[in-house]
């Protein structure tokens, strides 16, 4: 099992670990709701030290990377970042990844940790002898500071200042003179800091926002953030063998084509539907757990299931049929001990989130 | 620490003499393990229960795990706040956060529990 360079940290803490993409995490300090709680009221950090990133550069760049993840490239402005999938000749998902153009030929791709390896043999098996691709992982570090307090906090910490960047935008910045980079992206729904620094820096780093309050926060509270915002989760919303369309994720489709695409377009691979679901009350389902129409038939599988803390109730996405996909539509989900009913609702499902709005009002 | 006046099942349930009934929780442990409690699904007064079976689920954020009736007996009391805050498991589990009251419970099921120390040194076995 591997370690990020922060492990001392988390048991320092007294964190609960538990095994993540390879990688020992923490789940939880305190307890997850109140995690959850410091980013939706106040600013809490993660270590997402495990996630992978590729320097992806070279003359032709561009166009195999047109060619390799699902969403327009050359559109991508330099100092912009762009989600989108990394998917198979069948359409099936290899991976979600964001792209962070630092050159007109230069980019940064970051990647889930699990998916790290496959990855990079992939991207590496499609790109042209004039692209080169570096894995940086082992020497890149990366903690994600969310919540609306986060930009208060990293000007007390960092040199240059953030409000004025946009959604989905990065820019270099210092942390005690040490070059770091920092995107407005994250996984919460939020307003909140993705960064990126040497693994040298990063412990105090994450010393100097504990300092300042930031509360530290594991992956169980990851998951219910990432749950109420509906935002998938690779190996449970996405895999191998899912067709990308069936995920609905149509923003991080270009209007282009790229590996898959040709089975992503056809429109006889798309008769499922990810969907969200409110539960009936505070009992949750959990991945796996099978959806039923209202006469007991089969008709699909919960990919994702939790008690969410905002919203006070339980959600879950999962797959079900395009004729029961509209919002309203019931269901019944069976789990381990129960059966539950639960309406299919738009998502997100929590629609508070400030991660959209405008960083002046924050500071 | 974990209280002395009650005894333990090795599922980390504890059970209190209260009168003539059984008060049944579980421990500081098991509410550790389990994280943030959000629902309990509790069986209905008057419910015959088995020593050593499930009568209660108990689910968190992450999980959700039985509760064993440490004895045989019938249901007396629920905790019927812990419909709406079951959190109280959290924030007291040996006191606040009981979960049943069983009456004609089964006393050689009751003695056959672990003490405190015994409780302690299972916990300590099992770390």
């Amino acid at each position: 099992m591997k370690k990020t360079v922060l492990y001392d940290k988390h048991i320092a803490l007294s964190a609960k670990m538990s095994a993540f993409g390879g990688y020992e995490m923490p789940i939880q300090y305190e307890g997850i709701i109140k995690e959850h709680q410091a980013i939706r009221k106040s600013v809490g950090m993660f270590d997402t030290c495990h996630m992978g990133e590729f320097i992806i550069c070279g003359e032709t760049a561009v166009s195999d990377l047109e060619k390799i993840v699902s969403s327009p490239v050359s559109s991508i402005k330099q100092g912009q970042c762009k989600y989108g999938f990394i998917c198979n000749e069948n359409g099936g998902v290899i991976d979600d990844q964001i792209l962070y153009r630092q050159g007109e030929t230069d980019f940064m791709m970051v990647v889930n940790a699990s998916t790290e390896q496959k990855d990079f043999q992939w991207i590496s098996e499609h790109l042209s002898g004039t692209t080169e691709i570096i894995n940086i992982s082992d020497t890149t570090a990366k903690l994600d500071v969310q919540g609306p307090l986060s930009l208060r906090v990293l000007h007390k910490i960092l040199k240059e200042p953030l409000v004025d960047l946009p959604y989905y935008y990065f820019k270099n910045n210092f942390f005690q003179d040490e070059k770091i980079i920092v995107s407005r992206t994250g996984y919460t729904g939020e307003l909140g800091y993705e960064l990126y620094c040497s693994t040298d820096i990063v412990q105090s780093l994450w010393d100097e926002l504990l300092n300042l309050g930031v509360a530290p926060c594991g992956l169980g509270a990851r998951d219910t953030l990432r749950l109420e915002m509906g935002f998938p989760l690779y190996g449970h919303e996405l895999d191998d063998t899912i067709n990308a369309a069936e995920s609905g994720f149509n923003k991080a489709f270009g209007e282009k084509d790229f590996i898959g695409s040709k089975k992503i377009k056809e429109s006889n691979n798309h008769e499922n539907r990810l969907v969200g679901f409110m539960l009936d009350g505070r009992r949750s389902a959990r991945h796996g757990d099978a959806i039923l129409d209202l006469k007991g038939k089969g008709i699909g599988k919960v990919t994702s299931g939790s008690f969410c803390p905002s919203l006070n109730t339980a959600c879950a996405l999962g797959y079900v049929p395009q004729e029961y996909s509209n919002e309203g539509a019931q269901v019944i989900i069976r789990t381990e001990r129960n059966e539950i009913t639960a309406n299919v609702s738009a998502l997100p499902f929590y629609k508070g989130g400030t991660g959209r709005k405008k960083p002046s009002d924050f500071i | 620490m974990v209280p002395a006046d009650r005894k333990y099942a090795k599922t980390h349930e504890w059970v209190k003499i209260e009168g003539n009934l059984a008060v049944v929780g579980i421990s500081d442990h098991a509410q550790d393990s389990l994280g943030d409690i959000t629902f309990v699904d509790l069986p209905k007064p008057g419910a015959q229960v088995r020593g050593g079976s499930e009568c209660a689920v108990i689910e968190s954020v992450k999980a959700a795990g039985d509760l064993y009736s440490p004895v045989s007996g019938k249901i007396a009391e629920i905790n019927e706040s812990l419909e709406t805050v079951p959190e109280k498991i959290n924030t007291d589990p040996y006191g606040e956060g009981w979960i049943i009251k069983i009456k004609d419970f089964n006393a050689a099921e009751f003695d056959n529990l672990l003490d405190a120390a015994a409780y302690e040194n299972f916990l300590e076995s099992e770390a």
